[in-house]
């Protein structure tokens, strides 16, 4: 069952990579080519290949880092010891995660409104002139990660809190009797014995936001100026709007290399983490 | 100290709370606003006159009654399909010993790094060929099976003792029988964990229907709301009450079922 729906299709979309599957081939298979590497020579000389690189990369390396720490930070206030209804404010937090994308990116545009929209009428209260979130360029993805860590950050906290629940109290008891403050603890005791957990949040993270696609495709469409177009949303735009199928395929089969590169990374450093 | 510390944290969550929930509660309280109402500054946070008529519009003139009956048939459908197949290959990799049973497992495994969007454009042609696009079928085939799934209820399985079933099989149950009335019933609320994760997951995706779903009737909600965004962008009201309605059934799921969820996220992360 999943050999056939999931492995053929992965050797499949490769070797539709390697074709110039278009309109006319999903007609009739016969006008399809064999054309080798050409779709991944074309992709490097496409401008817009590299800006949805270029951008997706921002919004992974800025969004995802952000969205942990907004994580691991809500996890520490919720697991404080001193904080009573832990469950109520755990369920609070995890609203934005069970909402549906589609839904919560049509309502972020409106709070991003340059006129009407709350967060620039908050901005205004604390003297900040209004933003054209959505507008302007060089605000639009900021505002993409803004939703996103809004949106995710309640998730990989219920996963810090089972990883910090797991932490034996001892160790914080003869800590406090050594006489470390609360940074000293966190730094040489939370943050080592969450290392597992880190690794895992990092790397599920990373995997969900590289497939960056919704967000963009009902707030910006990709723009302005192309600001905030994804890798995978320049692949559907090529795929299933101008049928280019197998060059949309080679675009896919980069972004499985780099989300692969990417997790090699992260067991590789956290092994040498442990090593060091 | 402490009590300064406390309420220092108190406010740090309770405003935490605050921002978290702020989107939410004001996408319910604009879809309650007369039409326009919400384009004017300061942006009103509550409703001065409340009106259901964006509801009454979306399900009258805006078929919007379709679009939450293929968004319920496909949930449910991949739901139940996904609980058969994922608890049989969970119960095959946890329970039977087969040659490559570990290998194989682990291959499962490493695929959860291979992004779905690379399998999408294959599997469009292979239910083209079979004529299931823009079908019920063609997008529920996807989400039939999943690693996680299987991952989730062989974890589970492990735990159920092999006395237990060879006792089955002494009694005369055959494989079926024992997978039927001994293991489903033993493995309930895991049941209910992937059940959650399903339909939730199917309700809320977006891109699969997105590819699949060709004719306006057949939109599932979330792509409804999208193509509807680009007609009626300027009717910020009505667009709330879209929003409201497609959150809506998973919010409600979500609220009366969310232990198991909490549960499943934590399982999944332990050994993952």
């Amino acid at each position: 069952m999943i050999t056939v729906f999931f492995f053929f299709p992965v050797v499949a979309a490769l070797f539709m990579s390697f074709t110039d599957f278009d309109i006319y081939g999903l007609s009739d298979i016969g006008f399809v080519r064999f054309i080798g590497l050409s779709n991944y020579a074309d992709l490097l000389n496409d401008p817009l290949f590299w800006t949805a690189l270029k951008n997706t990369f921002y919004f992974v390396l800025v969004g995802g880092p952000l969205s942990i720490a907004v994580s691991l930070g809500a996890a520490l206030l919720i697991n404080s010891r001193l904080v009573r209804f832990k469950s109520f404010f755990r369920l609070m937090y995890f609203v934005p995660v069970v909402a549906t994308l589609v839904s919560v990116a049509v309502v972020w545009r409106y709070i991003y409104h340059p006129r009407f929209g709350l967060l620039n009428f908050a901005l205004d209260k604390i003297g900040i002139e209004p933003i054209d979130w959505l507008g302007d360029p060089v605000w639009a993805m900021p505002a993409i990660i803004l939703l996103a860590v809004w949106k995710n950050f309640g998730f990989n906290m219920i996963i810090f809190i089972a990883g910090l629940q797991n932490i034996p109290e001892e160790l914080y008891e003869a800590a406090r009797i050594d006489g470390a403050n609360a940074v000293s603890q966190f730094k040489s005791i939370t943050l080592p014995m969450l290392a597992p957990t880190m690794l895992f949040v990092g790397i599920i993270t990373m995997i969900g936001y590289f497939q960056l696609f919704a967000e963009p495709y009902v707030m910006t469409q990709g723009g302005p100026v192309n600001s905030t177009l994804s890798i995978v949303l320049y692949m559907y735009q090529e795929g299933f709007r101008w049928w280019n199928m197998g060059y949309s395929a080679s675009l896919a089969f980069v972004l499985f290399l780099i989300i692969f590169i990417g997790t090699l990374i992260q067991l590789r450093v956290q092994k040498r983490g442990y090593e060091g | 100290m402490n009590r300064i510390h406390k309420i220092f944290l108190y406010a740090l969550l309770i405003s935490t709370a605050a921002i978290t929930l702020s989107p939410i509660v004001w996408m319910l309280s604009v879809s309650l606003m007369p039409a326009g109402a919400s384009s004017t500054y300061p942006p009103p946070f509550l409703p001065d006159d409340v009106t259901l008529e964006h509801y009454e519009n979306l399900f009258t003139r805006l078929n919007l009654a379709r679009y939450l009956l293929n968004s319920t048939v496909i949930a449910v459908g991949v739901t139940l399909l996904s609980l058969l197949i994922n608890s049989m290959a969970g119960y095959a990799f946890a329970k039977y010993r087969f040659r490559g049973r570990d290998k194989l497992f682990r291959l499962l495994l490493a695929g959860l790094v291979i992004p779905a969007q690379v399998t999408m454009l294959p599997l469009f042609l292979m239910l083209n060929k079979m004529g299931f696009i823009n079908t019920y079928v063609g997008v529920m085939i996807p989400g039939m099976a999943s690693v996680f799934g299987i991952f989730l209820m062989r974890q589970y399985m492990l735990s159920i003792p092999d006395s237990l079933i060879d006792a089955a099989r002494i009694d005369g149950a055959g494989d079926f029988m024992v997978y039927w009335r001994l293991v489903i019933p033993l493995c309930k609320p895991i049941f209910v964990t992937l059940a959650i994760f399903t339909f939730m997951g199917t309700w809320n995706d977006f891109l699969w229907p997105l590819i699949v779903m060709t004719d306006d009737s057949m939109y599932t909600l979330p792509v409804a709301l999208a193509n509807l965004m680009g007609e009626h962008a300027q009717d910020t009201e009505l667009m709330m009450a879209g929003s409201v309605l497609t959150i809506l059934p998973v919010m409600l799921v979500f609220m009366v079922l969310q232990k198991y969820y909490i549960q499943g996220i934590m399982m999944g992360s332990v050994k993952g």
